[in-house]
């Protein structure tokens, strides 16, 4: 088949120029069958398992690259919630455990490795309150694993002695990394409706209902819908949502060829491609920039919620045909620290806090790597946790936290965490207090599902 | 295995004879090659075919960036694979 030679310029444009990427590859592994009573032999049992089914996923992710000539920036593993696989140790800490995993990712040369979670909606077992204990210190003495803690779920309701705990796991977390301006906490998120097969980091685990091992990928190219809308600045905005779709479609095609061609090659299954939209810090890769380039003055302005709602839907329509299977978070993401248009809007004084909750109820996922005032309190951050998991809840949507209460810092200094994490202006928090509401514990039972007005 | 090769810079003779005669060397078949001159910028699309090819794509990559580099434009060779998947439904 030959092509016209307008869609290959096309095609190599929107890599060479518009920063076209798969955002990474990930493999989940099950891990359900490393549990032991003594801690150890669980580590070697899972640092074996990692070894053995991810020896080959760097490899051929670089494989591929050359081949398709896209750069393919992360890969990945995700891991069975080790609150479950440790659930049968005698040892009460699982930092062993947190250890293993780093040690494995190393070692067959991924980016990331997530996993070191516990899923409590209605309530902790065991597993999950040695998990969550060992959190601040697991995260301080591993340099690449990713924890995450799912709090609740429109199912479920929101476990509400879970959302106090992990305001104050997230202090406990900054204070253990305070030398590295807390950077344990970007390695931390706290979910409502939580989903199994999630790529992306810091919140990727292999859920339950996984495979032994699965292939999920997540695409990206903020750049190439930003240069796509650059040519129908005159259209309405149905056009302009036309556009999306168009480049959705082609953005996830692309996701789609790799994950089949990685799963094939290493012998398992392909999972979901997750439709995102995922910037990073780089110019020319910013999601705002592309609320911007459909007509906001700067991000966090009124019309904000809006334009992000209608580009979230044009992406996830454009990209539903392109991909046989489709899950994981999907939809555009906005995380703060890690987009060159985000942080700008931080600082023009633009988008506040209270307008990036806003903009979370139209989008994926949540409140992502927001760096606020170390002096922040443990309840304040749990009444935010709260507030973010409601939304969640009533929605039936996945939701997420990950807040950086910097020590030591506040409204007008900066923190810098290198690479994909970006850097971030230190955002004000309302800190009228919440202490009654979060010390009251308990459960917010699950919500009606009709009469939604 | 198909390849497109994309070849883009400043206009000069021997373009086309240094990208054919790298993949003369090999053994790479030229399929179909699709050239033009837009203000003065060189502008190529030339498909081949690896089948018989005695060198790894990896390699046979090397071999045309360094012809680019030495003769001043830029080419990238991809698997076609990634063009169906993106420009065919």
């Amino acid at each position: 088949m030959l092509f016209n030679t307008k869609d290959i310029l096309e095609t190599t444009r929107m890599i060479t120029e518009n920063k076209l990427d798969v955002r990474t590859i990930t493999m989940g592994i099950s891990l359900r069958d490393c549990g032991h009573s003594d801690i150890k032999v669980t580590a070697q049992k899972v640092y074996d398992k990692i070894c053995q089914k991810a020896e080959h996923l760097v490899k051929t992710g670089e494989d591929l690259e050359v081949e398709l000539g896209v750069p393919i920036i992360n890969k990945r593993i995700s891991v069975t919630p080790i609150s479950m696989v440790g659930e049968s140790c005698d040892s009460n800490d699982y930092v062993t455990l947190a250890q293993a995993l780093d040690k494995a990712a190393k070692n067959v040369g991924v980016n990331f490795i997530g996993g070191f979670s516990a899923l409590v909606d209605k309530g902790y077992t065991k597993g999950d309150r040695n998990l969550i204990a060992s959190i601040p210190e697991a995260l301080a003495v591993t340099d690449i694993v990713c924890s995450s803690v799912s709090v609740g779920s429109t199912k479920c309701g929101i476990n509400m002695d879970a959302v106090k705990q992990m305001g104050e796991i997230v202090k406990l977390t900054a204070a253990r990394t305070a030398d590295c301006d807390a950077i344990g906490c970007a390695k931390l998120v706290i979910f409502c409706n939580a989903v199994p097969d999630n790529p992306f980091m810091a919140g990727a685990f292999h859920g339950v209902t996984e495979p032994e091992t699965v292939i999920n990928v997540g695409v990206s190219g903020p750049g190439v819908v930003k240069h796509a809308l650059e040519s129908v600045r005159d259209g309405d905005i149905g056009m302009v949502a036309e556009t999306i779709k168009k480049t959705a479609f082609k953005i996830t095609r692309v996701g789609q060829l790799v994950a089949q061609e990685a799963a094939r090659r290493l012998n398992t299954q392909f999972g979901i491609i997750d439709l995102s939209l995922a910037p990073t810090p780089a110019i020319g890769d910013s999601v705002a920039h592309i609320l911007e380039e459909i007509g906001l003055e700067s991000t966090g302005c009124p019309g904000t919620t809006a334009t992000l709602a209608m580009l979230n839907d044009a992406v996830k329509k454009g990209g539903l045909m392109a991909s046989s299977y489709v899950g994981g978070l999907s939809g555009a993401f906005i995380p703060v620290s890690e987009d060159a248009g985000m942080i700008a809007a931080v600082e023009r004084g633009c988008l506040t806090l209270e307008k990036l909750e806003a903009m979370t109820c139209v989008c994926s996922v949540g409140l992502d790597m927001i760096a606020i005032p170390g002096d922040t309190t443990a309840s304040t951050i749990s009444a935010i946790i709260a507030d973010e998991a409601a939304i969640g809840m009533i929605n039936n949507k996945t939701t997420a936290v990950r807040l950086i209460p910097v020590p030591g810092k506040g409204v007008g200094d900066t923190v810098e965490f290198g690479g994909l994490l970006g850097y971030a202006p230190i955002i004000p928090v309302n800190n009228f207090s919440a202490e009654k509401f979060i010390s009251r514990g308990g459960r917010i039972p699950a919500p009606v599902r009709s009469l939604t007005n | 295995m198909r390849v497109v090769l994309t070849v883009i810079g400043q206009d000069k003779v021997g373009i086309i004879a240094g990208v054919s005669n790298a993949l003369a060397e090999c053994n790479i078949n030229i399929i179909n090659i699709n050239q033009n001159i837009m203000q003065g910028f060189f502008n190529m699309v030339l498909i081949g075919d690896m089948s018989e090819a005695t060198v790894s794509l990896q390699e046979a990559k090397e071999k045309v960036h360094a012809l680019g580099e030495k003769i001043g434009v830029e080419i990238r060779m991809q698997s076609e694979e990634i063009f169906t998947a993106m420009h065919r439904v």
